[in-house]
């Protein structure tokens, strides 16, 4: 530990109120009992699913496509979600299938 | 009515926990990574609970490791935090509608709206005899558990992990894969979902890996506002 314990509790507060605030803030500009402007129930509707496109880019931003492996475990794993939720159309099946593969792929075939 | 409520809490309960499983293993994998990661620095399994319980911020938290050991400055601690967590924003608004009129327990599904339970819960169908509130309830706060547990774990026994558990945090990426494919399903959101995977490409590209989730965000508001009419259409 280089701060101290009260340092260090400081700090912690510090993140934690950044973090509440970025997850408060929609909630106190558009309150329960007001309607909120379209634009912003527009943005409600299609926000999750850009969401959900960031949030995979956002995993994958560490993948090195220059060189070995060249992404080769991800875009593998990623196909075999994609084809099982098609077949089965099972969430957890999906999952469980694609992370098996990539700890395959990472431990056993690309080391 | 006792009887009743407690019916229906479990009926809610078991509907919500299989939707956590993939988040109980990847929050416990990453949460006791953050916590061995936090005992290397010298800090106990007790400072990574505080951490994950009053922050519960997953990659800030690994943001913040740097930030306890360095200099003290909580404000920067505090404007890093802003910036790292600023897609909650988007979290919130999209929200909004969802979390109405839940009363007490609103204030903590705010306090613990993570990218894993934003995406569980606006891309699942509420289960049509399964009260909204338990149900939501519960997802938030399973999530919540696993991780503070996790690294709680982590910095308790992380070191003496002998199980190879390399590429197992990917059960994350493959949530976030299968609830893009959940949300495809509809078409209205094959637009966005375009414009949320390739704005997002294209700003990693542009500002790098450390840099591009602000500059993404306000992409992909722009290309949302402006493709408007062509999306609801």
């Amino acid at each position: 530990m280089q701060l101290t314990s009260i340092q260090t509790i400081i700090t912690i507060l510090a993140v934690a109120l950044g973090t509440i605030l970025t997850r408060l803030l929609p909630f106190i500009l558009f309150p329960e009992k007001k309607q909120a402007p379209k634009i912003v129930t527009y943005l409600s509707k299609v926000l999750p699913a850009a969401m959900m496109g960031l949030l995979v880019v956002y995993c994958l931003k560490n993948v090195t496509v220059t060189s070995m492996p060249y992404g080769f475990p991800e875009l593998i794993s990623i196909a075999v979600i994609v084809v099982l939720h098609k077949w089965k159309n099972n969430v957890l099946v999906s999952i469980v299938g694609g992370t098996v593969v990539y700890m395959l792929l990472v431990q056993v075939v690309f080391v | 009515m006792k009887q009743d409520r407690s019916e229906r809490l479990k009926k809610a309960f078991a509907a919500a926990f299989p939707k956590t499983i993939p988040v109980l293993t990847g929050f416990l994998v990453l949460g006791m990574a953050y916590g061995v990661l936090m005992q290397t620095k010298g800090y106990g399994a007790v400072w990574s609970l505080l951490m994950s319980a009053i922050a519960f911020c997953g990659s800030m938290q690994f943001v913040a490791i740097t930030l306890l050991t360095t200099v003290f400055d909580p404000v920067q601690a505090f404007l890093l935090s802003l910036m790292v967590n600023a897609r909650h924003l988007f979290y919130g608004i999209s929200m909004l509608e969802k979390y109405k009129g839940l009363g007490k327990i609103r204030g903590f599904l705010i306090y613990t709206l993570c990218d894993e339970t934003f995406s569980i819960v606006s891309s699942v169908e509420l289960p049509e005899d399964v009260d909204r509130k338990p149900f939501y309830f519960f997802i938030s706060l399973l999530n919540y558990l696993y991780w503070v547990i996790g690294s709680f774990l982590g910095g308790l026994v992380g070191s003496f992990m002998t199980f190879n558990t390399r590429g197992l945090d990917f059960v994350l990426t493959g949530l976030f894969v299968v609830l893009f494919l959940e949300q495809w399903k509809s078409k209205q959101n094959r637009i966005p979902g375009i414009i949320g995977i390739g704005v997002t490409a294209l700003a990693l590209i542009m500002f790098g890996k450390d840099n591009f989730i602000i500059p993404a965000m306000a992409m992909i508001l722009l290309a949302l506002i402006l493709g408007r009419k062509k999306i609801c259409s």
